[in-house]
């Protein structure tokens, strides 16, 4: 099956006096993932109930594979949806539910297709069972399958994975991901949780007050944020305060390269992040610990270098070395890095 | 010790609550039950002789008739009316769900003489125009069923995300009429049954509109027998007495099932 495009123009919705979206453009080409990442109330939601019909636009179109279908309501839509709360009809078993779609379109071999759909899903010996007899990840597995049954031209998810805990949570997102490419539908997935939308996506979209902040690949987001907002809300970064030089920027006596070349102020704010910076304990070091979190495989380090508190990621196995109060030595990688203010 | 003295004191008040309490409930039922099989009457066996009482209690057979004929009517245009709007209310107008309880809790809060008071002329006009038979006491009484009605069929809806099951099935394809019919009133079913059930029970209880308005009901009957035949008008009090406690037993089962199920 190959995936249609789908195309929001300058979509515009207000509640009340919150502009939940602020002319959004995004384009989806066809077969592809778009994670849309942002902190609550920054539209994403919006955007996917409007593509839905769920939700009404101000103003502003919705194209899908060359038609608007800005007015068409939301059972004429043919898009298959995955909600953040789980939303499998109670009455129905797992395989009617996925059925329930199939048999309002009169389609044949309604049963064998909700029985490869639920295979898809790794979740056909459980066929039989009411949603109250599932739990909440495979709630979620045969929703997606029902989703998928009646071949949807766009799949819509809707923070699918945000009720699950954690281990289940990263399981299904590569099911995701898998059962995705495997049918090729364009899809658009919503989510708060940055490491999931750089897992699954083939393009992230990070948004902020009703705009895309940036739209690029998944590398390209995390390495080259576009803002220093992108740069906070992907992954953690140091604000380092530096002085461009011919070759990159100065930061600690470092001078590191620079995702995309920088004219104009000479003193600017280097975004730096964590897993860049080396922790070395050193009685002759600047630096002085603050913290030191255990998080697991790796650990953070909070370090006061003068006026500046920089933040590291080191293994855990070093961590013993710097308790609080430690005296050390910060290092920073020769990664490129980007400068607030500056694209 | 103190702690033992102070439980058997516990237990004995409870002993003595539970027996004062069933004396007030079941001493009148027993002295009904006494009354209507004193003798050699043959009240019991008239009552489920439907065409004996039927040819000697006429009036009785008449009031049986409409008021098991009001309470279907009533039940079907509560539900008909009420479940599509509290559906709707809830998926499509949110701001309007504390005005329709608002109106539909306000029949508890007026007497039923008050009532009948605003209905009197609003029934010259369903003489005028339907005639005047006491099965048109069905709109006064869904008005009046309306506070138990919406209560039940309002938990019904809070127990379900009215709001997620309808978008999921929206976006596989259901019009609105799908939606309510097989996603949401088969997850409400047990609050519709409680609804309906209260609907009979209220209905066939009823007096006060049905007298003063001059129509015909089971109550209306037993009263008017009460002047010539004082057995069969406590037999037949005792018998609807039974159906209502029947009908709440139901409705504690159901509720019940609810329970479990959740």
């Amino acid at each position: 099956m190959s995936g249609v495009a789908v195309h929001l123009q300058g979509l515009r919705r207000t509640f009340g006096t919150v502009h939940a979206l602020d002319g959004l453009d995004l384009e989806l080409h066809p077969g592809e993932l778009i994670a849309l990442l942002g902190p609550s109330g920054c539209g994403k939601t919006t955007a996917l109930r409007i593509l839905a019909g769920l939700d009404d636009a101000d103003s502003g179109k919705v194209v899908v594979d060359g038609k608007d279908i800005t007015r068409l309501p939301a059972n004429r839509r043919d898009m298959g949806m995955v909600f953040q709360a789980y939303s499998l009809f109670p009455h129905l078993t797992a395989r009617q539910n996925v059925e329930f779609g199939l048999k309002l379109r009169g389609r044949e071999r309604t049963t064998g297709r909700a029985t490869e759909m639920l295979e898809l899903v790794g979740i056909e010996q459980h066929a039989d069972r009411y949603p109250h007899q599932l739990s909440g990840g495979q709630q979620q597995r045969v929703a997606l399958a029902r989703a998928l049954a009646i071949r949807p031209k766009v799949l819509l998810l809707d923070e699918p994975l945000s009720a699950l805990d954690a281990k289940v949570r990263v399981q299904l997102r590569e099911e995701i991901k898998r059962i995705q490419t495997e049918v090729g539908t364009t899809t658009l997935f919503v989510t708060h949780d940055q490491e999931e939308a750089l897992a699954v996506a083939d393009r992230v979209g990070v948004m902020r007050a009703g705009r895309l902040e940036q739209l690029g690949a998944p590398a390209d987001v995390y390495l080259s944020p576009a803002s220093a907002f992108v740069a906070d809300f992907v992954g953690l970064s140091n604000r380092l305060p530096g002085v461009l030089t011919g070759e990159g920027v100065e930061v600690l006596g470092t001078t590191l390269p620079l995702v995309s070349p920088a004219t104009g102020a000479t003193n600017v704010t280097a975004l730096v992040r964590p897993e860049s910076v080396d922790v070395v304990p050193d009685p002759a070091g600047a630096g002085k610990v603050l913290t030191a979190s255990f998080l697991g495989p790796f650990s953070r380090v909070i370090v006061q270098v003068g006026d500046d508190l920089v933040t590291a990621q080191v293994a855990s196995g070093t961590v013993a070395d710097l308790a609080p109060g430690t005296p050390v030595r910060v290092e920073l990688r020769p990664v490129a890095v980007a400068l607030e203010g500056i694209s | 010790m103190a702690r033992l003295t102070f439980r058997r004191r516990q237990s004995v008040f409870r002993w003595v609550v539970l027996g004062l309490l069933g004396v007030f409930f079941v001493l009148p039922l027993v002295a009904m039950v006494e009354f209507t099989t004193r003798g050699d009457q043959k009240t019991w066996s008239t009552l489920v002789d439907w065409p004996q009482l039927s040819e000697t209690y006429p009036d009785l057979a008449d009031g049986i008739v409409m008021s098991l004929g009001q309470a279907a009517l009533t039940a079907v245009l509560m539900l008909v009316l009420l479940v599509p709007t509290a559906i709707w209310v809830r998926l499509r107008l949110p701001g309007l769900r504390r005005l329709v309880e608002f109106l539909c809790l306000l029949p508890l809060t007026i007497p039923a003489i008050v009532l009948v008071v605003g209905l009197a002329p609003v029934y010259a006009w369903v003489n005028y125009l339907i005639g005047g038979s006491s099965l048109t006491l069905t709109f006064a009484y869904t008005i009046l069923v309306l506070p138990y009605a919406y209560r039940s069929i309002d938990a019904g809806l809070s127990a379900i995300d009215v709001r997620t099951l309808a978008e999921a099935a929206r976006s596989l394809g259901a019009s609105w009429f799908t939606v309510i019919t097989r996603v949401v009133l088969p997850n409400i079913r047990s609050a519709v049954l409680s609804a309906a059930f209260l609907t009979v029970a209220l209905v066939l209880g009823e007096f006060t509109i049905a007298s003063l308005l001059n129509r015909t009901n089971l109550q209306v009957a037993i009263n008017l027998l009460g002047k010539s035949s004082a057995t069969m008008s406590v037999a037949v009090s005792l018998a609807a007495l039974l159906l209502a406690f029947v009908l709440l037993l139901l409705l504690s089962l159901v509720g019940d099932r609810r329970k479990k199920a959740s």
